[in-house]
């Protein structure tokens, strides 16, 4: 094995440095004590203070946490799902185009989706608001959590469920007692991308939205039309330190259950030879 | 009988996903086209009808006869229009190559890390990806601003002593989309490059090559598949972009994202905007179509 050359490690510490100085500077300054987030006046946690008092970024945070809950967690039913269908059925009357459906949404321009989704809603005589955007958050995050899944199960084993259909287990059965505990970090890691995504989205839920339904970053983009200021810094601090704390948690909740899962198997070999 | 059932049940793994994204994903642009096709008018929703299946057959070949293609006319004529998607298209191919510039060697330095390290260089790639597009362009509002943070540090510095503007400019909008994008770069062509076989470099070094000629001819044509990826990765949302463009790019920056908001949300007008992202459909259609195949290939080889 070669050494890790300077050129490498400058790279990837120049890399490292654009990726990670801009988020670094904005949180930063959403404890600057000026108005001004480009001159700093000393250490203040005013910003935060206030945040507390603006009734209808409180509103719109609690819209955005229930529209990612529920979307997150429906899209990893369907994502799952989607992602065992791509896997386990290599043949079948319109794969083509499932796959197509599957991977489209991952690159479609966000205006697109929320354009097509938004006529769609008018077309059937939905009434637009908190649950048009659920529905259209569920569509596109699920993709993503189809193809997280999907990669998982690429690498998983098929001989022990296989062992267990042979063993008169039934396909549901199997799935529940084998696959899922296997591909369960996956899914969770799933889950936690499409939590993240609807969190985040800003296009697709302005075109879905109705009356009454504004979401944060909806918010926090009109603020950000008139200028910037310190107080939305204090947001994106908050936003960013819950994504960061979840990611942390996913990413252990994961590696414990990996290690787990392999004392587990070690075992199970161990008994069998 | 059981057997039976659990047939069905399999069955559903495909139907509910299927159906799912029949409904949302596909129909919809059914409906898009269907729309651009139709009047603009004064009414909530403000375009005409779409389906009346109270007069029958009659009726639907009454309304087909109706479609008009005026508001395809209406893009032609308009140069506006035309300028918006040929500088959508050049912006992202820019940008495109800016990324894969700065992603290849970040993707280079991380395969060749010391394994140990690999992990928690992966976690820190992705975990920009995870906070929030609109946070992170915000972010450089208050970097690129005329008074902002890197013309301070410029000036202090003695580089230069007028204020650069690049808030507000094509530039800014090249270093929001290379920012935003890089980790979709960078992820592909990392793991393709980690996958390599290291002792195929050896070989060709053994055979004579420098390492420069090495990396030509050895690492980087068995990097192309996550080259073309995150090219592709990068390239085709970017063409779309709406958020970049309107908080970094200017008043004269034309972006076909852009244009279809304001033809939605400022004029109102449902029938262009369809046409507009139907056109805009027709540009992706063929570099969606090569990811899907890309997407589909990558899947049959971890097979």
């Amino acid at each position: 094995m070669e050494r890790w050359s300077r050129f490498n490690i400058a790279s990837v510490v120049l890399g490292f440095g654009f990726l990670y100085l801009p988020i670094v500077l904005l949180v930063i300054f959403s404890f600057n004590e000026s108005k001004l987030v480009t001159v700093w006046a000393g250490f203040s946690t005013k910003w935060y203070a206030q945040l507390w008092h603006n009734q209808s970024l409180l509103d719109a945070a609690w819209v955005t946490i229930r529209v990612a809950l529920i979307s997150a967690t429906c899209a990893t039913v369907l994502g799952t799902l989607a992602a065992l269908a791509l896997v386990r059925y290599t043949r079948f009357r319109g794969r083509v185009l499932f796959s197509g459906m599957v991977y489209a949404p991952l690159v479609m321009p966000e205006v697109i989706t929320g354009l097509s989704l938004l006529l769609l809603f008018v077309a059937i005589g939905f009434d637009r608001g908190f649950w048009t955007i659920t529905l259209a958050h569920i569509t596109f995050t699920m993709c993503f959590v189809a193809v997280v899944v999907q990669s998982r199960l690429l690498s998983f084993d098929q001989s022990i469920e296989e062992a267990a259909l042979d063993l008169g287990a039934t396909p549901v059965r199997t799935f529940f007692a084998i696959t899922l505990p296997v591909i369960a970090p996956a899914v969770f890691s799933g889950w936690v991308l499409a939590f993240t995504l609807s969190l985040d989205d800003l296009v697709i839920s302005s075109f879905t939205t109705g009356p009454g339904a504004t979401t944060l970053p909806m918010k926090i983009y009109s603020q950000v039309r008139l200028g910037v200021t310190p107080e939305i810094n204090a947001i994106c601090t908050i936003l960013i330190g819950i994504v960061a704390l979840g990611v942390v948690i996913a990413s252990i909740v994961t590696k414990r259950r990996e290690v787990q899962r392999e004392r587990d198997e070690r075992a199970a070999f161990a008994a069998i030879g | 009988m059981a057997k039976l059932a659990s047939a069905f049940v399999s069955r559903l793994v495909i139907i509910i996903p299927y159906a799912w994204l029949l409904f949302f994903f596909l129909i919809p642009f059914f409906i898009v086209f269907r729309i651009s096709l139709s009047q603009t008018t004064v009414a909530m929703p403000p375009y005409t009808p779409v389906f009346d299946l109270a007069g029958g057959f009659a009726g639907i070949l009454e309304k087909v006869r109706e479609f008009s293609m005026d508001n395809y006319v209406w893009l032609t004529e308009d140069v506006l229009y035309f300028n918006a998607y040929v500088s959508s298209v050049v912006i992202a191919a820019v940008s495109t190559f800016l990324t894969l510039l700065i992603g290849y060697p970040i993707a280079y330095g991380m395969a060749k890390a010391p394994r140990s390290l690999r992990p928690m260089l992966l976690m820190m790639v992705i975990l920009p990806f995870w906070t929030s597009f609109l946070i992170r362009v915000y972010a450089w509002i208050a970097i690129l601003k005329p008074e902002g943070l890197l013309n301070q540090f410029l000036i202090s510095a003695g580089i230069i002593d007028q204020p650069l503007i690049i808030l507000n400019t094509n530039t800014a909008i090249y270093i929001g989309i290379v920012y935003s994008y890089l980790p979709f770069m960078v992820l592909p062509i990392y793991s393709a490059l980690e996958k390599m076989d290291h002792s195929l470099i050896e070989a060709a070094q053994d055979l004579g090559c420098t390492p420069i000629a090495a990396f030509w001819r050895v690492t980087f044509p068995l990097s192309l598949p996550g080259v073309v990826a995150g090219c592709l990765l990068v390239f085709i949302p970017a063409v779309g972009e709406f958020v970049i463009p309107d908080l970094l790019g200017g008043s004269e920056t034309l972006m076909i994202g852009k244009t279809l908001w304001n033809e939605f949300n400022s004029n109102r007008d449902w029938p262009v905007s369809s046409a507009v992202a139907i056109i805009l459909l027709l540009i992706l259609v063929i570099p969606i179509v090569y990811f899907q195949n890309v997407q589909a290939k990558a899947d049959s080889e971890g097979r």
